[in-house]
């Protein structure tokens, strides 16, 4: 029971706003132009722009770790190393070879890809370490890679040693964001939907039966690793051009527990419920702001509750509509059975 | 040139630093013995046990023994408390769910007492600290009493875990939690009481560490809560004696490289080092890797 259940009911539009596939190309080019005009007229103040820009890279963090802990059913906590390792990578071209303010056009979303392209190249050497350990074990290993990647910076004087590298240009601007934030979940999607992403899910469901069945677990791990990391390193880049300063020690277990609570938050193995809880969290924890040093009491006790009541997440294992190639939706399989809380409408009956 | 009195000098710190690791890690093993999982909040139980020590000293004025004493029975149960909300709900849900709840009491703990103090506080010193000077090195009191009292505990949860009935029913329950209760063991309260008992013994090193660096912040459980685990898994995780070689191998290369190299590469030296050892040995010094059935 644990893949996603998509029954036909979703090909149906009238049901409700949120089945309506040709509905988000049509939201996906507002978004686009909407990323653009608010900057231009200033529908936004700043501190709006800063969330948004906030929860775009938030977005693409938790769909990238849900690869990596929701699809592939493992437990990496070091999602802010990988960030690290962007950040720093990006930052540090921008502030070395563009004179400030002089950046040509080219500049910033080379040296963001160029962070992104470091990251995946460490996320391939634990991808390298994930055939030997599992679970709690693979946990410790992501967990120690955090930490290295920390110190090591700590110990790099061109960036700023402990005390962090500053004067980053301010280059994330919304288009940006925007513009990694779709590609991101864009190209996750068909990961998953790929054939190569059944073989990441058949890792979380049983690794040895997927081993007796041909799948190339290897490949699989690989590739899940470094797409993930691949993207965390993206979301660092973006993250350091839009603070202006980064040391190393923002990159700690903190962050990459925060990042845990939202892919759990939203559900393993949904994208759309990775999008809704790094949007809501986001969101949320500014408007608690008034309640201040209450606000940070509050999250870890709605995230308990969350637990006990829905275990699984938002979402759990359910996905939205917009989120499923159509030959998903379509192919309906014996055993994809409609979830039993829900009754199937009866324009939708078989027969 | 390696000087011998400030190699032994070393030695005596990095023993100091492991026996508080040894102590947080047994925390985190009799958890997951019991459970196969991973008690995320323990670094937190530690950091509460921290706070209660500054608290019990500057509030009550409590001299060491009773501190100590009160200290490990109240974080004794707080882990009672923690099982009760983030694990015995969720213990058929899917495992993640229950480190989720536990990430998430951790997360309440450090803020809910950064709520209250806002700033690192120091602790005032409980134990009259003594030096000794015997043949050119010396030996502070304080030391002597924080490892030989984390042996002394080592022991004793030793004891329990491998001589009593209670000890027996934990490692029952380890090896089959579906069949054990069918023999009349009660599952429900042998869990209750290895939490206590985790709960108790990272109260007991939040008592020794605050004693050793006085200065007790909110956030303190969580770097060294996990560098503790990092001990536990090196050790073998599961392992109670794992546990503890973990902890004072993690403080002794923990010290010497601070001690003979510079200090941020401590960190660095002591993970790289880490990893290295679970490359080799993927599943800990002691521990054995689990038989899967098919």
């Amino acid at each position: 029971m644990n893949t996603p259940t998509i029954t036909s009911r979703w090909t149906a539009c009238g049901e409700s706003i949120l089945a309506c596939r040709w509905i988000l190309p049509f939201l996906l080019v507002v978004g686009g132009i909407l990323s653009f005009v608010i900057p231009s007229q200033g529908l936004l103040n700043n501190y709006g722009q800063l969330i948004l820009a906030t929860v775009g890279i938030n977005i693409i963090l938790t769909v990238s770790l849900n690869l990596v802990n929701g699809y592939m059913g493992e437990f990496s906590v070091g999602h802010a190393g990988f960030m690290a390792v962007g950040a720093y990578i990006s930052a540090f071209l921008t502030v070395k070879f563009f004179p400030y303010g002089a950046a040509p056009f080219y500049g910033f979303p080379a040296a963001v890809l160029a962070g992104g392209i470091g990251a995946a190249v460490l996320g391939l050497i634990i991808a390298a370490l994930s055939f030997k350990t599992r679970g709690d074990y693979l946990a410790i290993v992501t967990l120690a890679f955090t930490m290295i990647v920390k110190s090591v910076l700590e110990n790099i004087d061109a960036v700023g040693g402990a005390l962090g590298l500053r004067g980053i240009e301010k280059l994330t601007t919304l288009p940006w964001v925007y513009f990694w934030t779709v590609s991101s979940v864009w190209i996750i999607r068909n990961l998953v939907y790929s054939r190569y992403g059944r073989g990441i899910l058949t890792i979380r469901e049983d690794e040895i039966a997927a081993n007796l069945m041909g799948v190339n677990t290897r490949q699989a791990k690989v590739l899940a690793f470094v797409v993930s990391s691949f993207f965390a390193g993206v979301a660092g880049g973006l993250f350091a051009h839009q603070l202006q300063f980064i040391n190393p020690s923002m990159f700690n277990l903190i962050k990459s527990t925060d990042i845990l609570v939202m892919v759990y938050l939203g559900g393993v193995g949904s994208l759309a419920g990775s999008v809704l809880s790094a949007s809501l969290y986001t969101v949320l924890l500014e408007a608690l702001r008034p309640l201040g040093i209450y606000r940070m009491m509050f999250m870890p006790l709605m995230l308990i509750l969350l637990m006990l009541f829905r275990p699984r997440g938002i979402m759990g294992l359910r996905e939205l509509a917009w989120f499923v190639p159509k030959r998903d939706l379509d192919a309906v399989s014996p055993d994809a059975v409609p979830p039993p809380e829900i009754k199937r409408p009866l324009g939708n009956q078989p027969g | 040139m390696p000087n011998p009195s400030y190699f032994f000098q070393q030695s005596l710190n990095a023993l100091q630093l492991g026996s508080i690791y040894a102590l947080i890690a047994l925390g985190y093993t009799l958890v997951y013995g019991v459970l196969r999982m991973i008690n995320f909040a323990h670094g937190d139980l530690f950091m509460v046990g921290g706070f209660f020590c500054f608290a019990a000293a500057t509030y009550l004025g409590l001299s060491f023994v009773p501190t100590l004493l009160l200290v490990m029975a109240l974080a004794a149960l707080l882990g009672v408390l923690l099982e009760r909300v983030a694990y015995r709900p969720l213990r058929n849900a899917p495992r993640v769910s229950a480190v989720i709840t536990a990430l998430g009491c951790g997360i309440f703990l450090e803020h809910l007492v950064l709520a209250r103090y806002p700033y690192p506080q120091s602790v005032p010193e409980l134990v009259h600290n003594v030096t000794w000077h015997v043949a050119g090195l010396s030996f502070s009191s304080l030391q002597l009493l924080i490892v030989g009292l984390s042996v002394g505990l080592m022991l004793l949860l030793d004891f329990v875990v491998r001589r009593t009935m209670v000890g027996l029913a934990m490692r029952a329950i380890s090896w089959d939690m579906r069949v054990v209760p069918l023999l009349g063991v009660p599952v429900d309260r042998i869990i209750t009481f290895t939490f206590a008992l985790g709960g108790a013994l990272g109260g007991a090193a939040g008592v020794m560490y605050s004693l050793a660096y006085p200065v007790v912040d909110p956030f303190m459980g969580v770097l060294v809560g996990w560098k503790a685990f990092i001990a536990a898994v090196l050790g073998g995780i599961g392992n109670i004696r794992g546990a503890m070689l973990g902890g004072f191998l993690l403080g002794g290369v923990e010290i010497f490289v601070a001690a003979y190299y510079p200090s941020t590469y401590r960190d660095f030296v002591a993970f790289a080092l880490l990893l290295g050892l679970l490359i080799l040995r993927p599943y800990g010094l002691l521990g054995r890797p689990p038989t899967q059935k098919v």
